[in-house]
């Protein structure tokens, strides 16, 4: 069993499993947020460890320097996680905009509170 | 990086999490570079650890900074996790191993756009030629969501026109007592600037891109909203310039495509902008970093425009107490 | 020569980790916000400062040693900036400079 060799993915399932946990189990919402977050550059550093290659270097084609450079690293996944940051980034903005308007409706932003608040309204109708 | 996720997971102070999350993200940064994607590493530590904290430190500020204790660890949830985390791991023993030239990602696609990229497109950074051209239509996507973000966030908690009148007195109100602040951030932010602007154009040649120069750029405009006042900032760069800088850059993107198409090639093919395809496709490459830069930079403006708009007044400097005057 | 320029290098680089790591120490273990700053100030200054040395004198003059040298000037200007400001908001959150630290070892905390 090649164990030095899968030791990434277990790291970024660690690195997961947290930020799953975080998401899960914690009321808070900003909390909620920051465990995304974590979640997010999980599979982020899933994808760029899985385009490393032994002995490559960085996907920069330079004219002059490159005598003896064969093996570059992929650059496909490194677009993509481009792409996934700055998404991350704009969910993470429009996400904690929703969190100042529902702390202005509810005055709170603890999961069970506001939950507790929409019973009560519920019930009121 | 493990450590300062479950850091995370077990402290309560918001403020702290904050932190750590910028300091995760950094590390992530850190990381990437180790693993040979210097284009991801800046985007990574432009973004994650500068907009995505300094915005999170926004909403609490408007919000509280304590989370509510809870009752011990939560069973089910960790009972969940941790069983599908063993059955992720047990899903890694078929994936290849770490760092080899052979797993099947590296075969197919990405040899073509190693080798031919120097060819076709013509520029050095092989990611920069990936995003901009071989998979435009991903980047227009891209710019398109950080549009809607931005304007998912006007939406939401957007300004309301009446209290327009409280810029300038908002403006005069935090000019004093911060000369240190004040003196080295008028030092910092040209050459801020300057950089962003290096980064942009730049992204052909080594890491960089549209991304990175429009986070920098936004990134400046924010320390000047910091230290001399959102209402000086506003007063600076008007919300109607951000706003209409959200859709300007993706008009940019978009239109550089009809134009590829009217002058008889598919949409976002750069080849038949110039005489020369390589010409064409350095010419496409960059009209369309500039756009997304442009857009990136106005996005973020305006996001936290918003969210300093929504700050609780006592955020501006007390001038009451300073008896001591400038420090 | 080219032997003396990577030892100097290599040098400067387990100098800056080592202060680096004695900031982070007195991070942790010092009495007061304002001493923590000190220890930050090291991090910042002195750390990063010989790192970024021991890089410049293993670029070469290259490019990238003139990048370097800016890094290190703008890391200059923000890092004394950044305690300043730090230091500016711990004094308007109401925390006190702890002042009684006695000889004999033991300390009162300060209210923070």
């Amino acid at each position: 069993m090649e164990f030095p060799g899968l030791f990434n993915y277990w790291i970024v399932i660690v690195l997961m499993m947290t930020g799953f946990y975080i998401v899960m189990a914690h009321g808070n919402l900003i909390k909620k947020i920051v465990g995304l977050n974590v979640f997010q550059v999980s599979v982020f550093v899933f994808y760029i460890s899985m385009s490393k290659v032994k002995g490559g270097t960085a996907p920069i084609l330079r004219p002059g320097l490159d005598e003896g450079v064969e093996v570059y690293a992929n650059p496909l996944p490194h677009v993509l996680i481009l792409t996934a940051i700055v998404v991350a980034v704009a969910t993470t903005a429009l996400a904690l905009s929703l969190i100042v308007r529902i702390r202005e409706e509810y005055g709170s932003i603890e999961e069970d509170e506001i939950i507790a608040q929409e019973n009560n309204q519920e019930e009121d109708q | 990086m493990a450590v300062t996720a479950l850091t995370m997971a077990h402290l309560r102070n918001l403020f702290g999490v904050v932190m750590l999350s910028g300091v995760f993200s950094l590390q992530a940064a850190a990381l990437y570079v180790a693993l040979d994607a210097v284009d991801v590493a800046f985007t990574e530590a432009a973004v994650g650890a500068g907009i995505s904290t300094l915005l999170m430190l926004s909403a609490l500020a408007i919000t509280s900074s304590m989370e509510k204790s809870r009752k011990g660890v939560s069973k089910g949830p960790l009972a969940l996790a941790v069983l599908t985390g063993v059955l992720l791991i047990y899903a890694t023993f078929d994936m290849p191993v770490y760092g080899d030239p052979n797993a099947p990602i590296h075969q197919h696609v990405a040899l073509h756009y190693i080798k031919n990229s120097g060819q076709e497109i013509g520029i050095p950074n092989i990611v920069t030629s990936v995003l901009a051209s071989y998979r435009g239509y991903d980047t227009l996507g891209e710019v398109t969501v950080i549009f809607t973000a931005a304007a998912g966030v006007l939406a939401v908690i957007g300004r309301n026109r009446r209290s327009r009148g409280k810029d300038k007195k908002n403006g005069e109100k935090s000019m004093k007592f911060k000369s240190v602040l004040r003196v080295t951030s008028k030092l910092l932010i040209p050459p801020i600037l300057l950089f962003a602007l290096y980064v942009q154009f730049h992204g052909d040649y080594g890491p960089g891109g549209g991304f990175q120069a429009g986070v920098i750029f936004a990134s400046a405009m924010i320390l000047y909203a910091l230290i001399f006042g959102v209402g000086n900032a506003r007063q600076a760069i008007p919300a109607w310039v951000t706003r209409s800088g959200i859709a300007l850059g993706v008009l940019l993107y978009a239109g550089v495509g009809i134009a590829s198409m009217l002058m008889g090639g598919s949409f976002l093919n750069y080849s038949v902008l110039a005489s020369e395809p390589t010409l064409g496709q350095l010419i496409g490459i960059n009209l369309i970093e500039l756009g997304v830069g442009v857009t990136v930079a106005s996005a973020m403006v305006t996001i936290y425009y918003n969210f300093a708009a929504k700050a609780p007044e006592e955020w501006t400097p007390e001038e009451e107490e300073e008896s001591e005057g400038d420090l | 020569m080219e032997m003396i320029s990577q030892i100097a290098g290599w040098v400067l680089l387990l100098l800056g980790s080592a202060f680096i790591l004695i900031g982070a120490v007195g991070v942790i273990r010092l009495p007061d916000v304002f001493a923590r700053m000190h220890g930050a100030g090291i991090i910042d200054t002195l750390g990063a400062g010989l790192i970024l040395a021991g890089l410049m004198t293993q670029a070469g003059f290259t490019l990238i040693m003139v990048k370097l040298a800016f890094i290190f000037i703008f890391l200059i200007f923000t890092n004394p900036t950044a305690t300043h400001a730090l230091a500016r908001a711990a004094l308007n959150a109401g925390v006190k400079p702890l002042t009684n630290f006695k000889k004999t070892g033991e300390d009162k905390p300060s209210k923070s």
